[in-house]
């Protein structure tokens, strides 16, 4: 799936409001040329932007605002997630599991395993002992329900036999890793229909 | 293959319509705290799904599914949303709810100098052709389990 990302070359004053969120510039007002509201800046000129700073340690607020180094190619797209960021989602995930099996019409439901929007879907499953493996994919894979077993069984094999593993604890083994990658590549391989 | 119930949320998270036909288990809390929790999960979900997407939503929250049931979600342009749970058999049933708001809503709610916005819906004809329209629908088959 490509990333959405626009370059454009912009003379001062610049047209577009940028602001401070989660230490990442985003625009806040002046949606135009396929940049939208929400994006991050990813770089300018060339150089890539780290959060609130290009990568040569310049503030990215301060060289926008200078107009001595315009005209300015800057890079908009949307701001990859960061592992807090990662954190706070899975725990909103978590709490929307147990209200998905609350709020369920029909008796003994389990919690949500199954998001699906227009452009991807979000496929849940959790063991016997409560260990959740979510995989996000592109809505015309199919086959994740046999990735999602395989991803146990690799999580089985390779972390919780390795006896270096201590349990709830992050992952940090290789063998895990190759195993996942190889896992995945096979069912993206195999799993995208052309419906 | 069954239908469940259905809300209907104003874009402030008023429910001005809840009603239910093989609902076979209630959430043990009042109808007020349900429509909360309801109106707020669907509100975090799509929150939710926004953040998480690799690329731009255009219609973003559609539905999920849980092994008992499946949640089909439709949101106006005014902010309207309709939240509909059928069996996890039910395939899209997102035209059928475009029915509803177009046809069944539009017509007899927007349309009825009576029913005033943003409170909850009273209009007999409403919930008559609403529930008409429900049990002619092929997905909606009574179990009798």
């Amino acid at each position: 799936m490509p990333r959405m990302e626009v370059e454009k070359t912009f003379s001062y004053p610049l047209e577009l409001t940028l602001k401070n969120y989660n230490d990442q510039i985003v625009v806040g007002f002046g949606q135009r040329d396929g940049i939208k509201v929400g994006h991050a800046v990813l770089g300018i000129n060339g150089i890539a932007a780290q959060g609130r700073s290009l990568e040569d340690g310049r503030d990215v607020l301060e060289v926008i605002a200078n107009e001595e180094n315009y005209p300015l190619a800057i890079k908009f797209g949307r701001n990859k997630l960061s592992t807090n960021e990662r954190l706070v989602l899975t725990g909103m995930f978590h709490s929307l599991f147990a209200i998905g099996s609350q709020l369920s019409p029909e008796t003994r439901s389990s919690g949500i395993e199954l998001i699906e929007t227009d452009v991807f879907k979000l496929h849940c499953m959790q063991t016997l002992t409560g260990i959740k493996f979510i995989v996000v994919t592109d809505i015309r894979q199919v086959g994740v329900e046999s990735l999602l077993k395989k991803l146990y069984e690799v999580y089985a094999d390779y972390a919780l036999k390795n006896p270096f593993y201590s349990i709830d604890m992050p992952i940090r083994c290789d063998l895990f890793d190759i195993n996942l990658q190889s896992a995945i590549e096979q069912s993206e391989r195999t799993g995208i229909s052309n419906v | 293959m069954t239908i469940f119930n259905l809300y209907i949320f104003d874009r402030n998270g008023t429910c001005l319509y809840y009603t239910e036909w093989n609902r076979r288990n209630q959430s043990g809390i009042s109808k007020e705290e349900e429509f909360k929790l309801m109106y707020g999960m669907i509100l975090s979900i799509k929150s939710f799904c926004s953040r998480l997407s690799p690329t731009d939503l255009k219609d973003g929250f559609l539905s999920y599914r849980t092994s008992k049931y499946k949640l089909h979600f439709y949101e106006t342009a005014s902010g309207l949303k309709f939240i509909l749970n059928t069996d996890i058999n039910a395939g899209n049933m997102r035209d059928n709810i475009q029915q509803i708001y177009s046809n069944i809503y539009v017509e007899n709610v927007i349309k009825n100098p009576e029913c005033k916005l943003g409170q909850q819906i009273t209009s007999e004809l409403f919930q008559t052709k609403l529930d008409d329209y429900i049990r002619s629908l092929p997905q909606f088959a009574t179990k009798l389990s």
